[in-house]
């Protein structure tokens, strides 16, 4: 476990009044604009149906948590909850071992066509998803077609999709972060005895893991939060949170409680984990990222 | 090093030569086949109050058909808002359902694509012939003269819906008949936030719905005969301007119905906001709202003038699903017998019933089910008074940039601007030439 | 593929990665050396040429091809069409070129609002809450919670608070603060633009807020005191030390957010629906209603051919600047 972030306090001397209260103003206001929807998504959940499709109150008439339950019925949430899980775990899986191998041979080696290779994978971030969206689904159908390999309307082709999305910033951020890492540490375990991969695995890995950290979350993120390829790729077996939280709206009635309490509920696991991984983060930018 | 450019090459080779097959598409040109005469996938679109209501409801019948015929059905019940892109992209790839559902408006779209099986004399009589379906389903199945793309399977149509408790309050005891008297009875009714009548300014389908009928009663169409995109003529204008006029100059819809597309008009109703709604077959909703089947009436949609009937006296477009068959399919028997028995009189009262709808096979509708005062009114609309929607193949971009126009007048309303003859043909003029050009 | 010599740790996992790529057993060290990254590159190659480098070139092909409902079962059918798709797009005369145009400015403002807004808030928080105070760390969780909500979820939220009739926003601007006459409409007409911006900012300034205090913390302590020994005070400090020093963090802060603004698609779909109202239509939610609601996936290509291209030049202008502007500074 590396140590927390360093704190730097700016300045010895007492800041002046001035800088305080700028400083409380300021963040006050930050909070409240932050906590806003925050506060609309968890009251209006415990709400009941006719209390949300009216004005809006601050404080509710009467709580109830029957949302909390009918969200199971309404929409077979407990699937999509798996499969987001499979799909958004297994991408994150996978980009982080293919960037961590991507990035230590641009940090580590000298070869014909680095340049190009670094480039051309940054500048795939700039591609417009809408671009590639049906080129991308018809390719899956003729690899399943040609190959057997069901990559379309399966999850096995949403994690392909989603680790590349994640890839280009991962493998950038880690090229950042294994720069870092002082040379003489793997070229000294390479004395030992270790082969190149002994060496990334066995020192640079370790010395790295504020900066997988960070990457991981972020191909996490991408991939539990993705609609519109999604959209397409899936079927009613394998959608994602995702695409499943618009069946809240109905040809009937939209269930504004319920779509507030699947929300909620759909967040939770990334924001406690982002929550609790946002040491490692800020100290994996600080080298990755930002160097 | 050269064994890996070579690798480098070949993976690159390989990924174009998907490239190829993809150029390709999926599909050719025959009428599906038998390979998998055991299964069948079916994508039904959601008609219930949620998707597990759906399921609901579909399973057992799928069930049944399975116990009759050894066939299992695998259901997927797709969300409206998906329903389009999944019919494209399977269309596109060729790897889609092998039954499903449409909305009866997009027939004539999705059969230019090709890759819908088309329902010829022989494949009808395999499901016991065209005549058992009533005319007007038949009119939205496709582009008029060539053989339907699709089959009939729950028809609705647009009725006038009005709130007993806020009618007896204000002392009205008639539902309108003509949009004169609706205007009239509706400015009863606006005072107190409480308004007249509801509407959907964002949903664009509603939209066209309405000012399509509408602009059948001003004697005018969208499309020339010939299939021509035609939105700015007069009569059409006219109904542009008369349906946002509603809101913009008569007062009886609520400005802050501009931004509705969800539906929100009809809670509205359920909670007495609102007095009228147009729509099609709402009492499910109603009931889903908590509304009982006493507090709400329902009369045939308004006219100019005079009785409801065809051409200028049209009040509702024939809304409804169909059922298609893909053309790639690997068990066209299977397919087909699916289609008989989903269209047949038995599962056509049970699954109209439970989705409130109207069969649109004949023998069918003849059921006392149908019969009570609610449904009566779409029956008899659908049989006499409704009109299908144009059956071209650029049906949904007229959808997508018509309703769009009408969505952008009732924001103009909404916000206070006038909507003259002038604004109303500009916008229209702009939503024509943004239709490709023929 | 057959080796013969004892298979090392480092080749069995070089293989598993890209089988049939090189036997590099059978090879001397020294070209297995040389043969290693281009190993470990591999499956990141891959996976990027199957996701994004084919479907660009198969996207680019389209965008000269007549593709319509006409069509797409059978893509090899579709005639070419030259370069028509590309001149109804730029005939900006025309309606279909000219919402184009519309859609790319409001793009161009809106990305420069919500970028400059962005930077602007996470380089204010973090500034302020470099220095330890009470309540620092629970302010930086709350502060990173947009950034963590999944993004349907967080739209989907505001798009309810931005309800005319039953939202917050009107709640507070109309019943309690009456800043307005009538309760105004957010997912509709001119405002929407004020509206996506907003949902724009608040999902994105966090971002910022954790890049720039990642930043903070490689400027070394003892700056800030030589600068305190000098008299410099707090204001002095930030203006003289810490916004200069983070010169380097900005330049891919701004190209990232500019980047991800720009191509924003899940906003303004969650928020507005598939018809965005024209204040707000973003350029990509305007090629996707170009090529998915209308079926014209030739023209709707065409489009987003121009739009990377438009992105290519921007973003190769704006690292040349800013890494010429590095050197002089470093000279």
């Amino acid at each position: 476990m590396p140590s927390p972030a360093v704190r730097q306090a700016r300045s010895p001397m007492a800041a002046p009044q001035s800088f305080l209260w700028s400083r409380r103003i300021f963040l006050t206001l930050l909070t409240v604009f932050v906590l806003l929807p925050v506060y609309v998504m968890v009251s209006s959940s415990l709400k009941p149906l006719e209390d949300v499709s009216e004005k809006f109150a601050w404080i509710p008439s009467g709580l109830t948590v029957r949302p909390y339950f009918d969200i199971w019925e309404t929409v077979p949430l407990a699937d999509y909850f798996m499969n987001s899980l499979i799909v958004a775990g297994a991408a994150t899986v996978c980009s982080v071992t293919i960037a961590v191998f991507a990035a230590y041979a641009v940090s580590r080696y000298s070869f014909r066509g680095r340049r190009v290779f670094t480039v051309t994978v940054l500048s795939t971030q700039m591609f417009p998803g809408i671009l590639f969206l049906l080129p991308l689904f018809l390719i899956y159908v003729n690899i399943g077609n040609a190959t057997g390999i069901a990559l379309f309307g399966s999850r096995a082709g949403l994690v392909l999709t989603y680790l590349t999305f994640s890839l280009p910033f991962s493998i950038w951020m880690l090229i950042g972060y294994f720069d870092s890492v002082p040379r003489d540490l793997d070229e000294a375990a390479k004395v030992d005895g270790c082969g190149p991969l002994g060496a990334l695995f066995r020192v640079i890995v370790p010395a790295a893991i504020p900066g997988i950290v960070a990457v991981a979350v972020y191909a996490f993120m991408t991939a539990w939060g993705e609609v519109l390829f999604a959209s397409v790729m899936t079927d009613d077996t394998t959608r994602t949170l995702a695409v499943g939280l618009q069946g809240y709206s109905t040809q009937n009635d939209v269930y504004w409680n319920q779509i507030m309490a699947a929300s909620l509920v759909v967040s939770l696991p990334v924001v406690a984990g982002f929550l609790l991984l946002q040491r490692y983060l800020v100290t994996g930018l600080t080298a990755g990222a930002v160097k | 090093m050269r064994r890996i450019r070579a690798a480098a090459v070949s993976a690159v080779t390989l990924s174009f030569a998907f490239t190829v097959a993809a150029c390709g598409g999926g599909s050719s040109g025959t009428e599906g086949s038998n390979e998998q005469p055991r299964t069948l996938t079916y994508w039904a679109s959601n008609q219930g109050a949620s998707l597990e209501v759906d399921k609901k409801v579909l399973q057992p019948e799928l069930d049944k058909f399975e116990k009759r015929t050894g066939i299992e059905v695998k259901l997927e019940v797709v969300p409206w808002g998906d329903l389009l892109n999944r019919i494209l992209t399977a269309t596109t790839s060729g790897q889609g359902p092998d039954v499903l559902n449409i909305g009866n408006t997009w027939s004539a779209s999705l059969q230019s694509s090709g890759a819908l099986l088309s329902w010829d004399a022989k494949n009808f009589e395999a499901i016991g012939g065209k005549d058992r379906f009533v005319e007007s389903a038949l009119g939205s199945t496709g582009v008029q003269g060539q053989d339907p793309a699709a089959v009939p399977l729950y028809s609705m149509a647009y009725a006038l819906y009005y709130n007993k408790k806020m009618f007896a309050d204000a002392g009205i005891e008639q539902p309108p008949t003509t949009w004169k008297e609706l205007a009239e009875t509706g400015r009863k009714l606006s005072e107190d936030g409480t308004w007249g009548l509801g509407a959907e300014g964002s949903n664009l389908s509603n939209n066209i719905h309405q000012v399509f009928v509408l602009a059948k009663q001003h004697g005018a169409d969208f499309f020339t005969p010939d299939g021509k995109a035609d939105f700015t003529s007069d009569g059409a204008v006219a109904a542009v301007k008369q349906y946002v006029g509603l809101m913009a100059k008569d007062k009886v819809i609520a400005p802050g119905n501009a931004e509705y597309a969800q539906n929100q008009s009809l809670s509205d109703f359920a909670k007495d906001k609102t007095a009228m709604v147009l729509w099609q077959t709402a009492s499910a909703t109603f009931a889903s709202q908590g509304m009982n089947e006493d507090e709400w009436g329902v009369a045939p949609a308004p006219v100019q003038s005079g009785e409801p009937g065809l051409g200028r006296a049209t009040n509702s477009m024939v809304a409804g699903i169909n059922m298609a068959v893909f053309k790639n399919t690997k068990n066209i028997d299977g397919a087909k017998k699916f289609v008989k028995f989903m269209t047949s009189d038995e599962e056509q009262i049970i699954l109209n019933k439970a989705y409130g709808s109207i069969p649109p096979a004949k023998a069918a509708q003849q059921d006392p089910a149908f019969d009570a005062p609610a449904l009566a009114v779409l029956r008899d609309t659908l049989a006499t008074s409704a009109t299908a929607l144009p059956q071209v193949p650029e049906e949904s971009q007229f959808e997508t940039v018509v309703g769009t126009a009408v969505k952008e007048l009732f924001a103009d309303a909404a916000a206070g601007r006038a909507v003259t003859t002038e604004s109303v043909r500009a916008k229209l003029e702009k939503a024509q030439q943004q239709m490709p050009e023929k | 593929m057959t080796t013969t010599a004892a298979p090392g740790a480092d080749e069995r996992t070089a293989r598993k990665n890209g089988p049939g790529a090189a036997s590099p057993g059978r090879r001397p060290g020294r070209l297995r050396r040389i043969g290693l990254p281009y190993l470990l590159l591999l499956p990141a190659l891959l996976l990027e040429l199957l996701v994004h480098l084919v479907p660009m070139v198969i996207g680019i092909v389209v965008s000269f091809k007549e593709l319509t409902q006409f069509y797409i079962r059978d893509w090899g059918t579709a005639p070419w069409a030259g370069l028509d798709n590309y001149s109804l797009t730029v005939d900006f005369d025309a309606p279909v070129g000219e919402a184009l145009l519309r859609s790319f400015l409001t793009t161009c403002l809106f990305t420069v609002l919500s970028v400059g807004l962005c930077w602007l808030l996470g380089v204010a928080a973090a500034v302020f809450m470099q220095e330890t105070f009470r309540g620092r760390g629970i302010l930086r969780t709350i502060f990173l919670v947009p950034y963590a909500l999944p993004v349907y979820a967080a739209v989907i939220t505001w798009a309810f608070m931005f309800q005319r009739d039953n939202g917050l926003v009107n709640h507070v601007l109309h019943d309690q603060l009456g800043l307005t006459d009538t309760p105004s409409f957010w997912l509709i007409g001119d405002n929407s633009f004020i509206a996506l911006l907003v949902v724009s900012v608040w999902k994105g300034w966090p971002f910022a807020f954790l890049i720039v205090m990642a930043g903070l913390q490689n400027i070394p302590r003892d700056v800030y005191e030589a600068a305190a020994l000098d008299g410099a005070g707090v204001w002095q400090q930030i203006r003289r030390i810490t916004l200069p020093s983070l010169r380097p963090v900005n330049q891919v802060l701004v190209l990232v957010l500019f980047l991800w603004t720009f191509n924003d698609f899940n906003t303004p779909f969650v928020l507005f629906g598939k018809a965005a109202p024209e204040a707000a239509d973003l350029i990509s939610l305007h090629i996707y209603q170009s090529s998915f609601q209308t079926w014209n996936f030739g023209t709707g290509s065409a489009m987003s051919v121009l739009l990377l291209l438009f992105l290519l030049v921007v973003t190769g202008v704006y690292l040349w600047l800013t890494s010429r502007g590095r050197k002089a500074a470093d000279a």
